[in-house]
């Protein structure tokens, strides 16, 4: 499939663009021109960005604003920090002992990392052949159509955050259209790679029991789904708002209770997927 | 279930069915283990769970625990001199005690030490409303001398006053020094009388020695060892066992064991009374029987679980100062297992688990501080165990054997908490610490005190200007160093020769070899406090905020600052460098009876106090304010996870801190991964990275901030929460109400 890198941004759907990110040639990522991009941070993690202990890379800016969303620091790009590629490997280098003895890899989230795909791409490629690193991308799918083929030839795992299937409630939550996700998640599939969905269960808004099985049935569709996160909603980036000076409208939004979670779990197994 | 008639028996029964020769010609308990032990590779699926009588056994005990916690203390005996076999045999169930022998004659019932310090016997029993025994007190102060007497004797004015400004703390100058760990394996293999035997023949070596002061005292100490044995002897005989002869069952060597460390705690009140690295070596024995149709594994684990009971009990009278700088009422019952042996076999046998599993049959518990020497090379079974019940229990701490293998050999404990050593041939100088945080503080004040503005330090002058200057302050700083380390061996040099002279450890040192490396284990704290300063006047600017006298007080920093703690170089290379520079300089001054030097970068729960005698220091940091424990970063400026943070830990070199370096994590169970299996997988995994990037130490508290916070407000509702601090583990509730919330607001690694 075909991308026109740079230009791609789904009608409808102004989001900001970066104009730094150079269209990137083949001849361009052999030769390791320097490229830079907006790093929120970065950080170790263990078990929730993918599997093992991973070095996790948060990029700048996202089209989406999600209501739910715990990380609203990190929605514009101008708020991160100008880094080149050269310091961000250096410093998941530091990790590549302790990682390959713990098991893991490289994750690269955000914000949504597919705003920046060309810094993105050659991280994913630097972590995967110049570490060794098992690498992992952490994206809403909204901008999957700027994935290059040859950028997911260095993803070994794609989490995937299927928000709503309920297409209203997506746009709602979000500001954005489900379809984007739906196509790269097809893509996905058409390529092989392995994919693991993640899905936040937000009483009173995400738990609808056609909203969950919507999901299911479409990711057991695919056939690269091979585990289902079923995230709780929480509260703990309520601050974040507050901070920044936004209205944080689920307030008054309980977590799910075990058992909300339990059910919502057994829809996807009832799929034969492995949700946790 | 009292005590049976010992029968006769002759080591050759006792023996049966045991392999290899060497262990047989000379006292080598290693040899012994290395023959016989069964390394065991499999999973956890074999272990049993409590039987009714070890459930009603610890019952009794919880029932006892609320009421010695509301009260400090549950019982003392103040008229009894504690000495091996000074108190009437006590039980906690006479009729359902399996391994018998308590400290006194009840449980609970604490005993007085004099030896080391009649002052702290005396403060403890006024502090917790009793009155010292007239008599007992004529005796300590009049008639016979203390450590803590001869201590005072020979310090010096200028180390009195280190110790009462802070900047040296928790020195073993008024009670047992601890961290010696006797081989107490040696009475269940060769029988007390063997042992006796042995150190006579030492005896009669020395004393065909030309009597030289060294030799003089080598002749003492021996005698002074056998009079012990002997006196350990009677001891078990009071509770119906002959243990002039070896152990011949499973159930008599955890027995015999357990007397030898018995009678050691019966006799000192050490600062830490570690057991050792015992599980291999009962297993040979639980295992015999087993084979032979003896023994089924719910009693297997009967005998472990009882005997975990015994040292769950181990109680020392301390006063409440003693509790303020460790608190938890620590015995430091560290017991020693796993890692891999020099011939490539784990270190793990169906034992070392049971020793795991008592933490599900009786409840998590601080003591015995077990401990798991951690390699990549470990059993999976074994690893995924360990993981699961750190955390299930956070009451396990991990520590490198791939950094300790090479220097120790594979027959190592630790004692206390990071302190490594070969067992039954190596003894340490315990040296508690000096805090290098304060000393910056003095090396910009030229040796006044910050928060009196006393002169401790005589010849320096202060630094001036509007600013700090690296450049000027770090020559400075390295000249306080000098001066403190010169000061710290000095103290420590007094210190371990009144206790020899005053509080020998007899029993213990029995159960040693007659050559024995000494290490003088001195330690920093302040470690990140002072990294964190002197990055912060490098990498930032650093405006001084003098008071009247000239004495600076406060700091402003003027833009940022790498911090220790984020595998940043520009902070991680001043913190190895300080423990680095601070080594050298206490290998400089000569120490008593030659000991090697060593440091620890260890506070235990110290921190807190070290902290509340520092003042404003120049990275930001409030006065009084806690130290980090240990080697750990700053509270909240480690900014990238656990994982970076430990990597700044781990760059600290060992060679220079062979005496251990602390790391004490704690995380939610979601920072570990969203299943029970994905957290028990990924810790291990954690542990298996740590280890090969040169990690020494890690503490594993997998807890939640909202558990700890009512737990709090709830203490009745959690007697046997537990969580490890710098080095060991502690009920929760019995820490003070400051050390409670030190561990609440220190940095919780959860995610976000």
């Amino acid at each position: 499939m075909a991308v026109l890198l740079g230009s791609d941004i789904p009608v409808g759907a102004p989001v900001a663009w970066d104009p730094t990110n150079e269209p990137v040639t083949p001849a361009a990522a052999v030769q390791h021109r320097p490229i830079s991009g907006s790093v929120h941070s970065w950080d170790l993690s263990t078990g929730v960005d993918g599997p093992g202990t991973r070095f996790v890379t948060f990029l700048a800016g996202c089209p989406l604003a999600c209501l739910y969303c715990h990380n609203p620091d990190t929605w514009k790009m101008r708020n991160g920090k100008r880094t080149s590629a050269d310091e961000v490997v250096a410093e998941a280098a530091k990790y590549r002992t302790f990682i390959r003895a713990a098991g893991g890899g490289a994750t690269i989230s955000g914000g949504e990392a597919l705003l920046q795909p060309v810094f993105a791409g050659e991280l994913l490629h630097r972590f995967r052949h110049e570490l060794g690193l098992h690498t992992a991308l952490d994206t809403s799918g909204f901008l999957g159509a700027r994935a290059t083929d040859a950028m997911l030839r260095d993803v070994d795992l794609v989490l995937l955050d299927i928000k709503s299937w309920d297409r209203a409630l997506y746009q709602r939550l979000t500001g954005r259209q489900l379809r984007p996700t739906l196509d790269f998640a097809h893509r996905l599939a058409d390529l092989g790679t392995e994919v693991w969905i993640r899905f936040v269960l937000v009483p009173g808004l995400t738990d609808a029991p056609g909203n969950i099985e919507g999901i299911a049935a479409f990711a057991a569709s695919l056939g690269n789904v091979s585990r289902v996160d079923v995230l709780p909603f929480h509260k703990l980036g309520e601050s974040k708002w507050d901070r920044l000076g936004m209205d944080f409208t689920l307030r008054d939004t309980p977590s799910p209770s075990p058992q909300q979670l339990a059910a919502a779990r057994e829809v996807f197994a009832g799929h034969g997927l492995m949700a946790v | 279930m009292t005590a049976t008639p010992a029968e006769k028996t002759t080591s050759g029964e006792a023996w049966d069915g045991f392999k290899g020769g060497l262990w047989r010609d000379a006292v080598d308990v290693r040899d012994f283990v290395q023959q016989n032990y069964t390394p065991y590779e499999g999973d956890s699926a074999f272990l049993a769970g409590p039987t009714e009588r070890t459930t009603a056994v610890w019952n009794k005990l919880l029932g006892m625990f609320p009421q010695e916690l509301a009260e400090g203390v549950h019982d003392v005996d103040v008229h009894t001199p504690s000495r091996i076999d000074a108190f009437e045999p006590g039980y906690i169930d006479k009729d359902l005690d399996l391994i018998v022998g308590l400290q006194t004659d009840a449980p609970l019932k604490r005993a007085i030490m004099p030896n080391g310090g009649w002052r702290m016997v005396e403060g403890a029993l006024n502090a917790y409303g009793y009155e010292a025994d007239p008599q007992v007190r004529e005796i300590y102060t009049h008639l016979r001398k203390t450590h803590n007497e001869g201590v005072f004797d020979a310090y010096t004015p200028e180390i009195r006053a280190c110790r009462s400004s802070g900047i040296i703390t928790g020195l073993p100058d008024a009670y047992g020094r601890g961290r010696i760990i006797g081989d107490y394996r040696r009475i269940a293999l060769y029988g007390v009388d063997r042992l006796i035997e042995e150190k006579k023949a030492d005896k009669a070596d020395a004393d065909a020695q030309w009597p030289t002061e060294e030799a003089i005292r080598e002749r003492e100490e021996t005698a002074e060892q056998i009079k012990a044995l002997g006196e350990l002897k009677a001891m078990a005989a009071r509770y119906g066992f002959d243990i002039a002869r070896p152990a011949a069952t499973g159930r008599e060597a955890v027995q015999w064991l357990y007397f030898g460390y018995l009678a050691a705690v019966k006799e000192q009140n050490g600062a830490a009374m570690s057991i050792g690295r015992i599980d291999n070596f009962l297993d040979i024995y639980l295992q015999r029987d087993i084979d032979a149709g003896r023994l089924t594994e719910a009693q297997a684990q009967e005998y472990i679980d009882d005997f975990v009971i015994k040292l769950r009990i181990v109680r020392f009278l301390r006063t409440p100062e003693y509790n303020e700088l460790y608190s938890g009422d620590p015995t430091w019952v560290t017991w020693s297992m796993a890692g891999i042996g020099e011939d490539g076999r784990p270190l793990v046998s169906r034992t070392t688990f049971r020793a795991l599993q008592t933490l599900y049959n009786l409840g998590p518990a601080p003591e015995p501080n077990l401990t798991v020497f951690w390699s990549p090379q470990l059993p999976q079974g074994f690893k995924d165990f360990a993981a699961k019940v750190a955390i299930d229990t956070s009451a396990i701490q991990f520590e490198s054997d791939e950094l300790m293998r090479p220097k120790y050999g594979d027959d190592t404990a630790i004692a206390c908490c990071v302190s490594a050593m070969a067992v039954g041939k190596q003894m340490q100088f315990f040296g508690a610490r000096v805090n290098v945080a304060k000393a910056l503080l003095y090396a910009i004040n030229g040796g006044r005190d910050e928060k009196t503005g006393k002169t401790v330090v005589q010849g320096f002058t202060p630094i001036e200007g509007e600013y700090l200057d690296y450049d000027t302050v770090a020559p400075q700083y390295d000249a306080m160093l000098e001066w403190l380390a010169k000061t710290y061996v000095h103290a420590l040099n007094v210190i371990h020769y009144m206790h020899d002279k005053y509080a020998y450890e007899r029993i213990e040192m029995a159960l040693h070899d007659r050559a024995i490396l000494r290490t003088m284990a001195c330690g920093i704290a302040g470690l990140s406090v002072a990294a964190d300063s002197l990055s912060a006047i490098k990498h930032a600017r650093v405006k001084v905020i003098r008071d009247e006298t000239g004495l600076a007080t406060d700091y402003e920093i003027e833009g940022e600052y790498p911090a220790y703690g984020n595998n940043d170089e520009r902070a991680d290379d001043i913190a190895r460098s300080l423990v680095h520079e601070f080594m050298q300089k206490v290998r400089k001054h000569p120490t008593y009876r030659d000991a090697l030097h060593t440091q620890s970068v260890l506070t235990i729960t110290s921190n807190v106090v070290y902290g509340k005698k520092t003042g404003n220091t120049p990275d930001g940091r409030r006065a009084g304010t806690p130290f980090a424990p240990g080697a750990n970063p700053m509270n909240g400026r480690d900014e990238h996870g656990y994982i970076a943070s430990a990597m700044s830990v781990a760059k600290l070199p060992y060679d220079d801190a062979e005496d251990g370096i602390s790391l004490t994590n704690t995380i939610t169970p979601d920072a570990l991964g969203r299943t029970p299996q994905e957290r028990v997988d990924n810790l291990a995994g954690v542990l298996d990275g740590f280890m090969a990037s040169d990690g020494f130490h890690m503490n594993v508290n997998v807890l939640d901030k909202a558990t700890l916070q009512d737990a709090m407000e709830h203490p009745e509702n959690y007697p046997q929460l537990t969580i490890r601090v710098s080095g060991y583990a502690v009920n929760f509730v019995r820490l003070t109400r400051e050390q409670q919330l030190d561990v609440i607001n220190r940095t919780f690694h959860g995610s976000l």
